[in-house]
């Protein structure tokens, strides 16, 4: 499958898991993504300064009855910390999908400690947290978040790990 | 000098079925004890996220005024959602700052906007179609007579005295406060999706 055919996949689920926001910072990773949900004229896409905005943007938008859902980088979890605990403290729904950096074959080892720190901070913070290492879970896992999450009054961090986005390219 | 309290009770006097996000510290405390509603949402932490939560529930509720009210520590901390919403443009938020100069809840240490910072220059350069310093009563009346009015992305900074009114302390049960705002919502004639199984 290639990364467009997962990409959308995922995206395909999570208009059917009913979201009409999506909260990002870009990244390479999720580029796919943030491209189809712009083109969708019934999908709003927040670009934001920095990742923790999404915490109160998700619990604002929830409180008025829409479903929404967060993209970002792992170095972008680490910006989070303190606002997750609007999270907790309401138990509000909330997704997080994660493009995973300073791991398989990184060439930035600034990315290293956030990196392979991430997961542990979002379980730290009270968020269940997935793992996907191949392609076709993404859309399924991804699916599986939405659900738990809006069902359970939950966070869920959905990890996309960095063998399955393949290597970053530094020339196009 | 304007008192917070006033000025808060001014704004929110005509607030009719609009929802209120107050951010943490005295802005929870004026909100609780000149305009209590079940359509409020009291910060008590979150430091810097009132204006986005007040974004997000704008864009689910095209049809209320969303009005966040908070203090200059708080939007500083969040200033960079000032460009996220300007670049969005929401016509149904109003961000008040009750700007004391001060973080109050610390001890009164001086904040940037006692020390030459503009804020207010900071949101009509992130593209608030209405961004504006009170100062004056009569600045007030002015800016209170068309509070309600949405169609524009506003954005009020007003200048309050640094004293501390007694405390008015709302839940702290974000989850208690969670229910109440959504079941007064729930009352209004629009479909919510939070129930949707």
């Amino acid at each position: 499958m290639s990364s467009i055919n997962w990409q959308q996949a995922v995206y395909d689920v999570i208009k059917s898991g009913g979201i009409d926001l999506i909260g990002y910072v870009p990244d390479a990773g999720h580029a796919t993504l943030i491209n189809t949900a712009k083109a969708d004229d019934a999908m709003h896409d927040v670009v934001m300064t920095t990742e923790e905005e999404g915490i109160p943007l998700c619990a604002g938008a929830w409180l008025g009855g829409m479903r929404s859902l967060l993209l970002m980088q792992s170095s972008g979890v680490g910006n989070c910390v303190n606002m997750l605990s609007l999270q907790r403290s309401a138990r509000m729904p909330m997704v997080i999908l994660v493009t995973m950096r300073g791991e398989y074959a990184e060439f930035n080892p600034w990315q290293i400690p956030m990196g392979s720190t991430t997961q542990a901070v979002l379980e730290l913070c009270g968020f269940k947290v997935e793992r996907v290492e191949s392609e076709g879970e993404a859309a399924e896992t991804v699916q599986a978040a939405i659900d738990f999450a809006f069902n359970s009054n939950v966070g869920v961090a959905v990890l996309l790990s960095q063998k399955m986005l393949g290597r970053k390219k530094w020339v196009e | 000098m304007l008192e917070r309290r006033d000025v808060v009770a001014k704004l929110l006097k005509d607030r009719d079925n609009a929802v209120v996000i107050s951010g943490l510290g005295s802005p929870t405390y004026d909100v609780a004890a000149v305009s209590p509603s079940d359509r409020n949402y009291y910060l008590w932490g979150a430091m810097g996220g009132a204006a986005m939560m007040g974004f997000g529930l704008a864009l689910a509720r095209a049809d209320l005024h969303v009005i966040v009210i908070t203090g200059d520590g708080e939007a500083l901390m969040g200033m960079g959602s000032l460009a996220t919403i300007g670049a969005n443009q929401p016509g149904n938020l109003s961000i008040v700052v009750l700007d004391n100069e001060h973080y109050g809840e610390t001890g009164m240490q001086q904040s940037h906007l006692g020390m030459g910072v503009d804020l207010c220059a900071v949101a009509l350069a992130c593209g608030f179609s209405q961004a504006c310093s009170v100062t004056t009563e009569a600045e007030l009346t002015t800016a209170a007579s068309s509070f309600h009015e949405t169609g524009i992305t506003k954005f009020l900074q007003v200048k309050v005295s640094p004293e501390s009114p007694p405390r008015v302390m709302p839940t702290r049960d974000a989850v208690e406060n969670k229910i109440t705002f959504l079941q007064a919502l729930s009352a209004d004639p629009v479909s919510l999706d939070t129930n949707k199984t």
